[in-house]
C-alpha cells in the first residue's frame, strides 16, 4: 500500500468494484450487506473493499448503529472534481492561446494569397 | 488577449476507463485548426505552457512521421516524444506521447475535428492511457504549474480521515 494519503486514495478507486461501491455510497449511506448483494462476491471481499476504502479516509463506518452504516466522504470527492478543473484550466489557457492564433491567421491570410495546400501538415 | 469569443473547454475523465476526452470549439475552419495543431511554427506559438519555451527537435507531421520537443524555462528542462500515427488534413491526427522522465509510459491521443456552423470547427481529443492510477495522475498534473496547494489540501483532509 502506498504511504501517501493521496497515493492511498488514487489506488484505492483504481479497482471497478471499489468504484462502483463508492458510485453506490453517492446515493446514501448503506451497510455491507446491502453492498454486498448485487455482487457475485462475499461479505468478506466486500469488506474487504471497504476497508481499501476506509484507509484511504473516502468511506467512514458509524460505530453506532448495530449494522455500522458505511459514509461516502463527499468533501473528498469534491476536491478530487477540482483537479479536474484546474486540468481543464490548463486547456482552456492553452486553447485560448490557439484562438490568438488562429485568429492571426485569419488576418495574415486576408493580406496574403492562401496557403499553399501542398505544405499543409507536412512541416519541416 | 483578442476579442474571439471564449468558448469553454469540457473534460470527461470517464469513471471506468483510463480515458481522458477533451471537446473544445474554435473560430475557425476545420483546415486552420488542423494547420495550427500540425505547423511547428504554430505549434510552438500555443501548445506548451505560458512560461515555458517548446523547443522542438523533431516534427514529420505525416502518417508514420515522428516528433520530439523539450519544454524548457530556467529550473526546467524535459522532452516529450511520440510519433504521427495518423494524419488525415482537416479531419483526424492520431499520434503517441511519451514523457521522457516515464519512458515506459505512452498515451494514445486522437484528435477529431469537426466542421460546425458559422466557419466554426469543434476538436475531440480522446486520449487512452494504460491504467486509471495513470490517467488520474495526468489529470493531477495539471496541477504541476504552481497549484500544490490543492494537493496540500486534499492530503490534509486525507490524513485527518485516515
Amino acid at each position: 500500500m502506498p504511504q501517501d494519503p493521496l497515493s492511498r486514495a488514487f489506488a484505492a478507486l483504481a479497482d471497478p468494484t471499489r468504484r462502483d461501491i463508492v458510485a453506490r455510497l453517492a446515493a446514501g449511506d448503506a451497510g455491507v450487506g446491502e453492498l454486498a448483494a448485487p455482487y457475485d462476491v462475499s461479505v468478506q471481499a466486500v469488506s474487504k473493499h471497504l476497508k481499501v476504502l476506509e484507509e484511504a479516509g473516502l468511506v467512514t463506518r458509524s460505530r453506532e448503529a448495530q449494522r455500522r452504516p458505511c459514509h461516502l466522504e463527499a468533501e473528498v470527492f469534491d476536491l478530487m472534481t477540482k483537479w479536474i478543473e484546474r486540468y481543464r484550466r490548463e486547456a482552456d489557457d492553452r486553447f485560448q492561446r490557439l484562438d490568438a492564433v488562429l485568429a492571426h491567421m485569419d488576418a495574415d491570410e486576408n493580406q496574403q494569397q492562401p496557403p499553399d495546400d501542398a505544405r499543409r501538415g507536412e512541416a519541416s | 488577449m483578442t476579442d474571439t469569443t471564449t468558448h469553454e473547454t469540457e473534460i470527461y475523465a470517464d469513471p471506468t476507463l483510463p480515458t481522458i476526452r477533451v471537446v473544445r470549439e474554435f473560430d475557425a475552419s476545420p483546415d486552420r485548426v488542423f494547420r495550427a495543431w500540425t505547423d511547428p511554427e504554430l505549434v510552438t506559438q500555443w501548445m506548451g505552457p505560458r512560461d515555458v519555451t517548446m523547443q522542438i527537435e523533431q516534427w514529420d507531421a505525416r502518417t508514420g512521421g515522428s516528433w520530439r520537443y523539450r519544454a524548457v524555462r530556467d529550473d526546467l528542462d524535459v522532452g516529450f516524444f511520440g510519433s504521427f500515427h495518423e494524419v488525415r488534413p482537416h479531419e483526424r491526427l492520431v499520434q503517441t506521447f511519451t514523457f521522457e522522465g516515464e519512458p515506459d509510459g505512452v498515451s494514445l491521443d486522437t484528435m477529431t475535428f469537426e466542421a460546425r456552423p458559422g466557419g466554426r470547427t469543434r476538436i475531440t481529443g480522446l486520449s487512452v492511457v494504460e491504467s486509471m492510477e495513470i490517467r488520474d495522475a495526468i489529470i493531477a498534473s495539471g496541477m504541476e504549474v504552481g497549484v500544490v496547494e490543492g494537493y496540500q489540501k486534499l492530503d490534509e483532509l486525507l490524513a485527518e480521515q485516515s
